[in-house]
């Protein structure tokens, strides 16, 4: 019994990870119907640009309580003007062009990530710096919760409702609804299409900043290519989910994670 | 579109054959006053340390020989391809090396899945191939052209068996491997074997693959069983997070490893989680002999850090294709593989090497335990 519910834990706290990777993934679907290959590199430059926030934080000597959110702002700004410069210069000049086009295009911006992110940081993993110590939350008969999981649990249900308001209850959320829904109309009833697509790329990639750092907290090992698996299975997530669909992502995210874990526990396939 | 994407491709194809037909003609043009030896490494990708690590140790082999007035009154000319720690990129660096670049040897891989993949290539086009590091039984059962500096598995699988059985008086233990991983595959299988053979235990065997940061969830059902101490022959890049996330749950026995551990990586990244663990290496930095302690402040001048032990093995399946070189007296392939089968008693930094019948090294071993942070000589088995 202890097992199961400790397989569930894990299974949260890591599907929770997957679930901000895979909104990403879905809200560009929705409003481009374009798998973005390239967000799993996204979240592996959120986790990058954590590592040297972290580090900053750590050598300035900040209180520690403020190290964990100044390296996630600091990792969340990064990958906002990352995903802008993508959608800009990668995506934007192909609006009008084939899907396959974008899709080759994706894939390249991936590789040109995970290969410029090994020249320029280097090929070898880095040891995320520990913004927030270890400590046990829970541990009675068996069942062990970190405050890192628990943390990694809140912010990322804080997110996704942030998210949620956005999307229904602001101007520009509805905007990106009817981006979504119809794009021509969309135009014609005066929302700048352009201007809603940087956006909603800003926003993925923020999500992703976010996974990217909460992954290096509990794992705390940073490298190039680490958001190649990542980025396939928190893309199989959001399918689960129903891609396009934003509740959908949250919830195939960590269903996928909890069910490998507490029923496969014992065989892990390569499941998500 | 179709003819269009078609036309592409053709005009594509065309500019690949002239740009490779140009690349042989000038490769066999290539100055004759040099001999060609080519390494295929990884200095890129996931396990990026060993091939960086590996590269430096031939480097050194091969810069000191050129100043030292070279090789058969010839300068040595290292041509180095990157396969990006992957098994496909390694078999077509050894291919572009043997057919562009055309050299006398290739020296690679350090990981097992890797050397296997290019292995059947030199031995196809007849060019010596030596491997430093990869310590699979298989990548020598390739063929005749195939030698390496380093014990195999069996051996290092078997020691640290007894070792858990004999000297922590472990009874059941869990495995942990990289279940794609040729070298990790074979170790736990030998592992298992002895230790069972010895009365132990395997209360568990879980498997993981390359680039798992979340081990969790295997740890848990591994937890469940109560080993004594967990075996994990995998590499420096999931020890330190396996580790770590071990002692999260609560799993304080030690870890046992291979030589996939060998690099700084596994103390950063496992931090205090890795003290108290064990694993084989070639050779301890600690070895008071003054061949080791020499080589060490030789690489320190030129690199600034201690090397590891891959750096070593480099260095020594470097040197050892030199020799075999001087000692077949030409560049043909045959020669300078009769001349490798004949090697004996060289001494090579990481211990006395004698190529044996199935063209592999046999040589000591040392058990290694972490410790505050450090890496601590335990003791050395020969085989």
């Amino acid at each position: 019994m202890s097992t199961f519910v400790q397989q569930v834990l894990n299974g949260l706290a890591w599907g929770s990870v997957y679930a901000l990777i895979a909104l990403g993934y879905t809200m560009v679907y929705g409003v481009l119907k374009l798998i973005n290959f390239a967000h799993g590199e996204v979240y592996m430059m959120g986790a990058m640009a954590g590592y040297y926030v972290g580090r900053w934080a750590q050598k300035a000597e900040l209180p520690m309580p403020l190290r964990l959110p100044v390296t996630l702002l600091g990792a969340m700004a990064a990958c906002a003007v990352l995903g802008f410069l993508i959608e800009r210069f990668a995506y934007r000049p192909l609006r009008q062009a084939n899907r396959l086009s974008v899709l080759i295009t994706a894939i390249g911006v991936s590789l040109l990530l995970q290969n410029g992110g090994q020249l320029v940081f280097g090929a070898d993993p880095k040891y995320f710096p520990q913004v927030l110590s270890y400590s046990e939350v829970v541990n009675t008969g068996g069942v062990v919760l970190s405050n890192i999981q628990l943390v990694i649990m809140v912010t990322a249900v804080a997110l996704m409702a942030a998210l949620n308001l956005f999307v229904q209850k602001t101007r520009s959320g509805r905007a990106m609804r009817a981006v979504a829904n119809d794009k021509a109309a969309a135009q014609l009833v005066g929302i700048s299409v352009d201007r809603i697509i940087s956006l909603t790329f800003v926003i993925g990639s923020v999500l992703a900043a976010a996974a990217g750092v909460l992954v290096g907290l509990s794992n705390p090992k940073v490298d190039p290519l680490m958001g190649i698996m990542p980025g396939l299975k928190a893309f199989v997530a959001a399918v689960l989910g129903g891609i396009g669909n934003i509740p959908g992502a949250m919830l195939g995210g960590r269903a996928a994670r909890a069910g490998r874990d507490a029923g496969l526990g014992d065989r892990p396939l390569d499941l998500p | 579109m179709k003819t269009r994407v078609f036309g592409a491709v053709r005009v594509v194809a065309i500019g690949l054959a002239l740009a490779l037909a140009a690349n042989a003609v000038m490769g066999s043009a290539a100055r004759a006053d040099d001999i060609r030896i080519g390494q295929y490494v990884s200095l890129t990708g996931t396990t990026a340390t060993f091939g960086q690590s590996m590269n430096k140790g031939v480097t050194m082999a091969i810069d000191e020989t050129n100043s030292a007035g070279g090789l058969l009154g010839k300068k040595i000319t290292l041509i180095t391809e990157d396969d990006q720690s992957k098994p496909e990129e390694a078999k077509t660096a050894a291919i572009k090396l043997i057919k562009q670049q055309r050299v006398v040897a290739l020296l690679g891989e350090i990981a097992s899945s890797r050397s296997l993949a290019a292995a059947p290539e030199a031995q196809r086009a007849g060019i010596p191939m030596v491997t430093p590091a990869s310590t699979n039984p298989k990548v020598t059962q390739v063929g005749d052209y195939i030698f390496r500096t380093c014990f195999i598995d069996p051996f290092q699988g078997s020691t640290m068996a007894k070792f858990a059985h004999d000297t922590l008086k472990a009874n059941q233990v869990a495995i942990l491997k990289d279940v794609k991983n040729d070298y990790s595959v074979g170790l736990a299988e030998f592992f298992e074997k002895t230790f069972t053979g010895l009365g132990g235990q395997v209360v568990a065997t879980e498997s993981y693959s390359e680039g798992d940061t979340e081990f969790r969830a295997v740890l848990t059902a591994i937890r469940s069983k109560n080993p004594q101490a967990i075996y994990v022959p995998g590499y420096y890049t999931e020890v330190g997070l396996i580790a770590r996330q071990a002692r999260e749950l609560g799993l304080k026995v030690p870890l046992l490893g291979g030589d996939g551990w060998d690099s700084e990586k596994t103390l950063e990244i496992g931090g205090d989680a890795v003290n108290g663990s064990y694993y084989t290496n070639h050779l301890s930095a600690e070895d008071p002999s003054p061949v080791v302690q020499g080589f060490i402040q030789k690489f320190k001048a030129k690199h600034g850090e201690v090397p590891d032990a891959m750096a070593v093995l480099g260095y020594d399946a470097g040197r050892i294709l030199i020799d075999a070189i001087k000692r077949a007296g030409s560049t043909d392939g045959a020669k300078i593989r009769d001349a490798l089968a004949q090697t004996k008693d060289f001494p090579g930094v990481s211990g006395s090497i004698t190529i044996d019948a199935d063209r592999n090294s046999k040589k000591n071993i040392v058990v290694l335990k972490i410790e505050g942070g450090k890496v601590k000589f335990q003791t050395s088995i020969a085989p």
